[in-house]
């Protein structure tokens, strides 16, 4: 199962562990990514705490943790390879490993057809 | 300000149909890259040739009223030697305060007019301020004439040579710091061989109505590109030339800013410049704080805001430009120290989102400046010795 969020956020679900991290429009939008601040494996976040950040060329972004839950893993690729946020948003280039404090919060994201949808209402 | 009050350029529509992405700056809608993306944008100026629109700039003639040399006047307040400046020769100078502080940075040229009329361009944030404060403080004396219907196109990297000399082989002839009018597509122009990017280039003045087909013109040549604002301000910081109202500001003097190449030495020897009591005290006694470059350890960029601490974690300064470099394949920065900590290799932090990350001060430029040199090696770069 695949969500997302209006900060451009793509969960990718199994069991109670979402694997997060940010979608093709939002790197694009980005550009170049230079740098990625990662949050600490064990730290808990409530929805919408700042959990990581991305940085471009031009500008620093921040990334909100997108449901509750605990850190479990982060993508340690990108410290040496940034850039894979811009050239795999969608699978290697994943922020961390968030297990759920509640899966059924699931319900309030958007599935890829309103995710869609809500990136061509916004251009 | 709203998009419907954002002034235009005159090669607004270019940008546009090049898939620019448009932003504020300075008043004016400006690309601030191109779909190629501010790292490959970088890379390509330092290794082929990127075409800038910088027609936001201000550019300005400023005349003497009453037939003697316009730069007497204006180096009341700018402490380059300007009135040596012979026709063709340009100056990198700065506008100073009663306090000695730097008001702007602008480039001044010599024109090749009989009255010796100066050719000046400032920076676009400041030029309607510029402007005032030259009229205010010397408006008994000169005349600046605002040049509106001129666009400004910067053509800067390794190959920038090869690709003007197409329309203009005379433009090869040009050093560093001097400019002429050349005819390019059957458009007189004013080029001078400068730029703000650390590589060898010019940049082009022409009249708004034909700058569109110049750039056009320019572009067709496989060895260049456009180049967005963003790619522009990580190659000056690169290059470690300071962005005015970030690097300096109207507190900070040009001996805190580390440019003192542009207190000329007679000028100092003088001392009739604003400012000069503070500046030469300075100049003697050393300032209490000192613009550095500052090079992170690890991969995070320190940007513009982020203070400085020393090796105790006591804050100490702040970072004023900071930014990933591409050239040099990582962060780069920088911003203000106490004397005590400017000396190269001392080891500092950078406070960025509250926690500590490793630096040290790193001589500027970070990278080699490509600026061409002809001539004998004593009258090099004019620009960062002066007279």
């Amino acid at each position: 199962m695949i969500k997302f969020t209006e900060e451009h956020e793509w969960l990718e679900v199994e069991g109670d562990v979402a694997t997060v991290g940010i979608t093709d429009y939002a790197q694009n939008a980005l550009g170049d990514v230079v740098f990625v601040e990662l949050p600490e494996v064990g730290a808990t976040y409530d929805k919408g705490d700042e959990v990581a950040v991305v940085e471009s060329v031009k500008a620093a972004s921040e990334v909100y943790a997108p449901l509750a839950g605990e850190i479990v893993e982060v993508n340690e690729a990108l410290e040496g390879e940034p850039a894979l946020v811009n050239t795999a948003a969608l699978d290697a280039g994943w922020f961390f490993k968030m297990k759920l404090a509640d899966v059924g919060d699931l319900d309030d994201l958007m599935d890829e057809t309103a995710y869609n949808e809500f990136v061509e209402g916004l251009d | 300000m709203t998009d419907d009050t954002l002034l235009k350029t005159p090669l607004y529509d270019l940008h546009v149909a090049q898939g620019g992405k448009m932003v504020p700056f300075a008043g004016y809608s400006m690309p601030v890259q191109y779909p190629l993306g501010i790292m490959k944008e970088h890379e390509f100026t330092r290794e082929k040739a990127g075409l800038f629109d910088v027609s936001h700039m201000g550019q300005c003639f400023i005349h003497s009223k009453d037939g003697s040399d316009p730069a007497a006047a204006i180096e009341k307040l700018m402490p380059g030697a300007l009135q040596v400046l012979k026709p063709g020769k340009m100056r990198y100078t700065l506008l100073l305060n009663e306090d000695g502080g730097i008001e702007d940075d602008l480039m001044v040229t010599r024109t090749h007019d009989a009255d010796g009329k100066l050719y000046v361009v400032v920076n676009a944030a400041c030029k309607d301020k510029d402007y005032d404060i030259l009229e205010e403080k010397l408006g008994h004396l000169i005349t600046v004439e605002p040049l509106e219907d001129r666009g400004l196109i910067a053509l800067q990297g390794p190959r920038a040579v090869a690709v003007l000399a197409e329309l203009a082989p005379e433009v090869a002839d040009l050093g560093f710091m001097e400019a002429t009018a050349v005819t390019l597509e059957g458009v007189v122009c004013w080029v001078s061989r400068s730029g703000y990017t650390g590589e060898d280039g010019y940049e082009i003045s022409v009249p708004e109505s034909e700058a569109k087909a110049l750039a056009e013109r320019l572009l067709r040549s496989g060895d260049v590109e456009l180049i967005g604002l963003g790619a522009r301000d990580s190659l000056r910081l690169e290059a470690g030339l300071c962005l005015s109202g970030h690097d300096f500001d109207a507190t900070i003097s040009p001996v805190e800013a580390g440019v003192t190449f542009a207190l000329g030495k007679k000028r100092r020897e003088d001392g009739d410049f604003a400012g000069a009591a503070r500046i030469l005290k300075e100049l003697s006694e050393g300032p209490s704080k000192v613009r550095v470059g500052l090079k992170p350890a690890g991969r995070a960029p320190a940007r513009e805001g982020t203070p400085i601490a020393d090796a105790d974690g006591n804050e100490i300064g702040i970072v004023t430009s900071g930014g990933f470099g591409p050239t040099v394949g990582g962060p780069v920065a920088m911003g203000f120290v106490p004397t005590a900590f400017a000396d190269e290799g001392t080891e500092v932090q950078l406070m960025i989102r509250g926690k500590a990350h490793a630096a040290v001060v790193a001589k500027t430029p970070f990278i080699e400046q490509r600026y061409v040199r002809k001539k004998s090696i004593l009258s090099l770069d004019l620009w960062r010795i002066g007279p």
